[in-house]
């Protein structure tokens, strides 16, 4: 195990489900976060999108949570952890176009399937981990340089 | 291309004009959330029927140029709100998203 690094900035985030008036906001203070310790647009764009899927799971499938920013000093990482009913099959959770999302919530332009496929390919290291019937936690990391040293 | 000149051009009228000297390099089309923050590039377009908080959301993480609503469509006074709060540029187009699009297409890549 390479040896922890040092904790630049820690910010905990309350997630409500299904609260969509709310949702987006934990991105986008994230977001904010993120532009003032002068993080790269690049850097920003990746968190704030990974962040925004992970919201919006929470609030349409969970019973709610909290999302962790953790920056340290080589990279940013954000975890999502809530109460709910689990993903049975991650793998197929993962898989584009694979949704269980409401009608509901798919007229309002969610359930396309992607999310966690976007949480994925904007993060540097990606784990999900859940139990049925208890929740779920996502943990998705950014490297912020080249990690060889 | 200068966001006050496209609106001009293409002859769509503005809602909320937060940054209007913003540039344009592209446009994407999309009503699925997820598909627009894969897929969209910063500086584009934004066409979408959909006109809810969270389209300001995605709007300002995918760091668009703007979000046109086409079909005459308008966003609650709520979500304009945010939208002039966030600094996002939102815009309203007569004609259908097809019709905007092509219109952008035109105009951007003569
Ligand atoms: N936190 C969670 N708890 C329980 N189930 C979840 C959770 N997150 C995702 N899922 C399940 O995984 C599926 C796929 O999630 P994903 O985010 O990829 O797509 P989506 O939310 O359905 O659509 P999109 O994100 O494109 O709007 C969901 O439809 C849901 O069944
Ligand atoms: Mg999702």
């Amino acid at each position: 195990m390479p040896s922890p690094t040092r904790v630049i900035h820690k910010r905990i985030y309350e997630v409500a489900p299904r609260d969509l008036e709310r949702a987006g906001t934990v991105s986008t203070a994230v977001r904010r976060e993120l532009l003032a310790l002068g993080m790269t647009p690049d850097i920003v764009r990746r968190a704030s999108i990974i962040c925004f899927e992970g919201e919006m799971n929470m609030v349409l499938y969970s019973e709610g949570g909290r999302i962790i920013l953790l920056v340290r000093d080589d990279r940013v990482e954000l975890l999502f952890s809530d109460r709910g009913p689990g993903i049975a099959d991650i793998d197929l959770a993962s898989q584009p176009g694979y949704s269980t999302a409401p009608d509901w919530a798919r007229e309002l332009g969610f359930g396309a399937g992607f999310g966690i496929n976007n949480m994925e390919q904007n993060s540097d290291l990606f784990k999900i981990r859940s139990r049925v019937g208890e929740g779920t936690v996502v943990r998705a990391t950014i490297l912020l340089g080249i990690p060889f040293f | 291309m200068e966001l006050r000149k496209v609106i001009a051009e293409i002859g769509i009228t503005t809602l909320v004009g937060a940054d209007l000297a913003r540039e344009v390099r592209g446009g994407y089309c999309s009503d699925l959330l997820s598909d627009v923050l894969a897929h969209a590039q910063a500086g584009d377009l934004w066409i979408t029927h959909q006109r809810h908080l969270n389209v300001i959301a995605v709007a300002k993480l995918r760091d668009v140029a703007g979000v046109v609503f086409p079909r005459g469509l308008r966003p609650s006074a709520d979500v304009a709100a945010r939208a002039q709060a966030e600094g996002v540029n939102l815009l309203i187009a007569e004609g259908t998203a097809f019709e905007v699009a092509g219109k952008l297409y035109r105009f951007l890549h003569p």
